[in-house]
């Protein structure tokens, strides 16, 4: 799509440079940790050891000793308050700090209040914390069996440790399918526990001040707005009300989910700034990042997928257990606790689908928020490709070949899924289609079978994502009630430059570039003019905030329509100037001009002078606009990757040789940085697909709880990535835009495991779980006869 | 303890615990927090920092041992207002997303460049990988670095 607007108003379309950058490669940034306040506390958290446990003694007699510690902070002193206990996302309750027992190994036991880091850190460690240990529950399957012992014995008149069931589609029709069906696959498929992992781990300052009785928190928050109303709803009872509360979100580094919860640390340290009216700092380290904030995944998966003799795909049956850990701390809307996993009809045409998903207490960390994703919806993806590889195996048919015949078409859009969703724009066909060419699919099927000959394995891996981002609606879409529109506020000043800001928060995206570009697009105001503002509460319009990909389909909306609602009043303005009706002006970006008489024009700029100068009799002064955007549906991005492994049959050890993702997020904004999402979210791919697991013993013992063993991808690891793209607009989103942040890292775990297991497929290997680590596959391999 | 080093070209002394870390003398007591943490096992490389031009990980170090050193953070790259060829690389080639990895990335590469002035894609990419990043994948990481190659070569 050639760009409307010149490379000096930098509208869409445009490769514009960021604006971030500048102060980021300076090294002046602004992150939670910079801030430095006179007088500063600090805050070290004592963890438990444990993963269930009686407490039967805290002992802070030593910590109270080492110079610098003010005090220890337990569940006792919070129970006063009654902030011992939270309420979570999901309307669960999590401890803030535990009064009687504790949950997970490395759930907060204590906090050590001190003026310094180091001494709260002394102070921490010798915290002295007497367990009575419990029986422990890790296998989410265990925790069902009668007899397993109920974790939540907070909970009066639980009896057992499922916290819900929820399904989703018609049962009757899905079963009569599978009965009619000529051929059906059924596997077991595993995603296990991962960690977002943001380089920058979570902490924050919150500062009350004593006099005007305000609290401001700076915070690594994906969702300040949602903090604010949060603090505000469960501290409301201690004195703290939402016109005092100030959340300040500076610069993120990196979010990818793992910054939406409200963490216990976050409400120590808030609750430690009311009680001794000083600012403190609570920076997690590595450590505590990975074992105890939100975890990603952990879903239980059985799947089944029939088709008739001709290979056309009938129906999906599904059946998933959802590891939560002790409680139910996910961020998904309200109405829906499995996310919007029942995207997993993916991009094929079925005709019935049924999906059951419970939710299962564990002796683990609570989580179960997104790794970079849309609520869940790397589950459904991988579901649904894994299964439609294995049925193409299955018939012996070539997998794209398969994907072509049961892809939904262009002509059905809109498409009404299965399972009730309505897809709203795609051509899934033309994506596979040009990741094939670009790959030459066809001399690699040849080469495959000659190195197959040679004893060489060799993997070609395709997925064919649909993706659902943007929540979303308010009809079906809330979190704790709060509908989630998104927001943003334009001030127009008079010399022609601008202000925006909005209810989002960038977390590396290049929202500051982008959105700016919208504005520029919309207005013609050159985006360098624009300075986009977010993460404020006190400035800031209210929104949800940024995650689900929604920053584009929801507030980069509501920057189209907010700049519409300026320029239809400059409209106004220039035909008052021009002295001519509204009619008969012609608008091309930045300016008004008079129908057959081109050269009486006004520009935008001057459109702003006049409504601060000389705007028209009975017009308010000003040139201002605010849209609290409410979708009126999701959106589709999808894309088709192809992979292509080789495996050493020595050492288990899986390469990625080549990686072609081709994207559709309808229409771009800024090329160079939807290049640069999809690079990031193939290496979020990449990870959880080879590298990335935390797991736990039968203890509740956590393994993979730092870098040592928690794998993240270096530039060693990562192949070069292979992008394109085609462009299929949304109908419904001003813009034509869809969202585009988390597209690959939902598509490429399926590339992988399917190139994986198509490298091994002769050998009478048929599925294998992700992280598909040489261990694992060095198993595989001498199970099926390979010595190597 | 009594430590005198000489960051980004200024002196500077202060009294600290023997214990301290070189990153929190940086970032808490001398206020360059350009300088980043991100883990605690010397895997990240967000608090890299050149100590006498080689990359160090300033979280593995403690700050008497620079005593008596010269150290540069990625506060000291820009010279007189005129950006290093690295840090014209990494906006060029949109290089960093959410910046926090960057310092470090880009002071491991200031040493990289500094002793292979001509490196593979191969060389780079070994170069880098004791600095974590979760935002970009690294491709254009690399193409950052192979720009700056580019302009050092060319005399800029």
């Amino acid at each position: 799509m050639e760009p409307r607007t010149t490379a000096d108003v930098g509208g869409m379309g445009h490769s514009l440079k960021r604006k971030e950058d500048p102060r980021f490669i300076r090294g002046r940034g602004t992150y939670v940790d910079d801030v430095q306040l006179p007088g500063m506390l600090y805050l070290d958290i004592v963890r438990s050891t444990h993963a269930h446990a009686k407490i039967v003694k805290i002992d802070s007699a030593k910590a109270l000793a080492v110079p610098g510690v003010l005090a220890v902070i337990t569940g006792a002193d919070l129970a006063k308050y009654n902030l011992h206990w939270m309420p979570t996302l999901m309307s669960d309750t999590q401890m803030v700090l535990p009064v009687e027992k504790v949950m997970y190994q490395a759930q907060e036991v204590a906090a050590v209040l001190a003026t310094s880091r180091y001494a709260a850190a002394d102070g921490a460690a010798v915290v002295e914390v007497e367990y009575d240990p419990l029986p422990v529950v890790v296998d989410p399957r265990k925790a069902l069996e009668p007899g397993a012992p109920v974790l939540r014995t907070d909970k009066k008149d639980k009896k057992d440790n499922h916290i819900w069931h929820w399904e989703w589609g018609e049962k009757a029709a899905t079963d009569r399918a599978f009965t009619e069906a000529a051929v059906t696959v059924k596997e077991n498929i595993y995603l296990p526990r991962i960690h977002v992992a943001s380089i920058e781990t979570c902490g924050c300052i919150a500062h009350f001040d004593k006099i005007d009785g305000k609290l401001t928190v700076w915070m690594t928050t994906q969702a300040p707005h949602a903090i604010r109303t949060v603090f505000a709803l469960v501290a409301g009872h201690v004195g703290l009300t939402e016109h005092k509360i100030r959340i300040i979100s500076p610069d993120i580094g990196g979010g990818f989910g793992g910054k939406v919860p409200v963490y216990p640390g976050y409400v120590i340290a808030v609750a430690a700034s009311v009680l001794t009216g000083k600012p403190v700092k609570w920076i997690e380290d590595r450590m505590e990042n990975l074992q105890a904030d939100s975890f990603a995944r952990d879903y239980h998966i059985t799947a089944e997928l029939a088709a008739n003799k001709d290979g056309k795909l009938t129906a999906l049956r599904i059946k998933t257990l959802a590891d939560h850990g002790y409680t139910d701390a996910a961020a998904n809307p309200s109405k829906f606790p499995a996310g919007l996993f029942h995207v997993c009809t993916g991009s094929y045409d079925l005709k019935a689908a049924h999906v059951e998903v419970d939710g299962v207490y564990t002796n683990k960390p609570p989580g179960g928020i997104a790794y970079r994703c849309s609520f869940r919806v790397t589950e459904a993806v991988h579901t649904i490709e894994r299964m439609v590889d294995l049925m193409a195996h299955q018939l012996d048919i070539d997998p794209a070949e398969f994907r072509m015949k049961n892809f939904v078409k262009p002509e059905q859009f809109p498409y009404k899924s299965a399972l009730g969703w309505e897809y709203d724009s795609g051509n899934y066909a033309g994506a596979l289609q040009k990741a094939m060419d670009t790959i030459s699919y066809a001399e690699l099927r040849k080469e495959q079978a000659a190195r197959r000959a040679r004893g060489e394995l060799m993997g070609i891996g395709i997925s064919s994502f649909t993706e659902i981002v943007g929540a979303g609606p308010s009809k079906h879409f809330d979190i704790l009630g709060l509908k989630m529109f998104d927001s943003c506020e334009i001030r127009v000043h008079p010399t022609g430059k601008a202000i925006a800001r909005f209810g989002t928060k960038s977390q590396g995206q290049g929202h500051e570039t982008t959105y700016a570009q919208i504005l520029a697009e919309e207005l013609g105001i050159p985006a360098r003019d624009i300075q986009v503002e977010e993460g404020d509460t006190d400035t800031a319009p209210y929104g949800l905030g940024t995650y689900a990909s929604r920053s584009t389909p929801v507030a980069g909306a509501a920057a189209a329509v907010a700049a519409r609602k300026v320029r239809d009043k400059a409209r106004k303005i220039a035909a008052h100037l021009l002295e001519v009706a509204e009619d008969d002006l012609v608008w091309e970006p930045g300016k008004f001009s008079v129908k057959g008489a081109p050269s009486q024009s006004k520009t935008i700029q001057d459109c702003a002078f006049a409504a601060y100068t000389n705007h028209p009799q009975g017009m308010e002064a000003g040139l201002e606009a605010v849209s609290y955007y409410d979708p009126p549906n999701l959106t589709y991005p999808f894309g088709s990757y192809i992979c292509v492994v080789d495996v050493d049959a020595g050492t288990g050890e899986v390469k990625v040789r080549r990686f072609v993702a081709i994207d559709d997020c309808g229409n771009i904004i800024n090329p160079m940085i939807v290049q640069g999402q999809v690079h990031g979210g193939l290496t979020m791919g990449l990870a959880p697909a080879l590298f990335e697991e935390i797991s736990y013993d039968e203890h509740g013992n956590v393994q993979g709880g730092s870098f040592i063993d928690y794998l993240v991808p270096t530039a060693v690891e990562t192949p070069k990535w292979e992008t394109g793209h085609t462009i299929t607009p949304s109908p419904h989103h001003p813009l034509g835009a869809k969202g585009v942040g988390e597209s690959a890292t939902v598509g490429a775990p399926a590339a992988i495991a399917n190139a994986v297991v198509d490298a091994l497929w002769h050998l009478g290997v048929r599925h294998v779980d992700i992280p598909i680590t040489p261990a694992k596959v060095w198993k595989l391999l001498r199970e099926h006869g390979v010595r190597g | 303890m009594q430590v005198q080093l000489t960051i980004n070209g200024e002196k500077h002394e202060a009294d600290v615990e023997p214990r301290l870390l070189l990153v929190h003398l940086i970032r808490d007591v001398l206020r360059l927090t350009g300088t980043h943490i991100g883990c605690d096992t010397t895997h990240c490389g967000a608090c890299t920092v050149l100590l006498e031009g080689r990359a160090v990980k300033s979280c593995t170090l403690f700050a008497v041992q620079a005593s008596g050193k010269q150290l540069m953070t990625v506060e000291g790259l820009e010279q007189d207002g005129k950006l290093h060829p690295l840090q014209e690389g990494f906006m060029a080639e949109h290089g960093l997303q959410c910046g926090y990895c960057t310092p470090g990335m880009l002071m491991t590469s200031v040493a990289f460049l500094e002793k292979h002035p001509k490196p593979s894609e191969d060389d780079i990419r070994r170069a880098i990988s004791g600095n974590l990043c979760r935002c970009t994948g690294y491709v254009n990481i690399v193409k950052a670095v192979q720009h700056a190659a580019a302009a050092l070569q060319g005399g800029a």
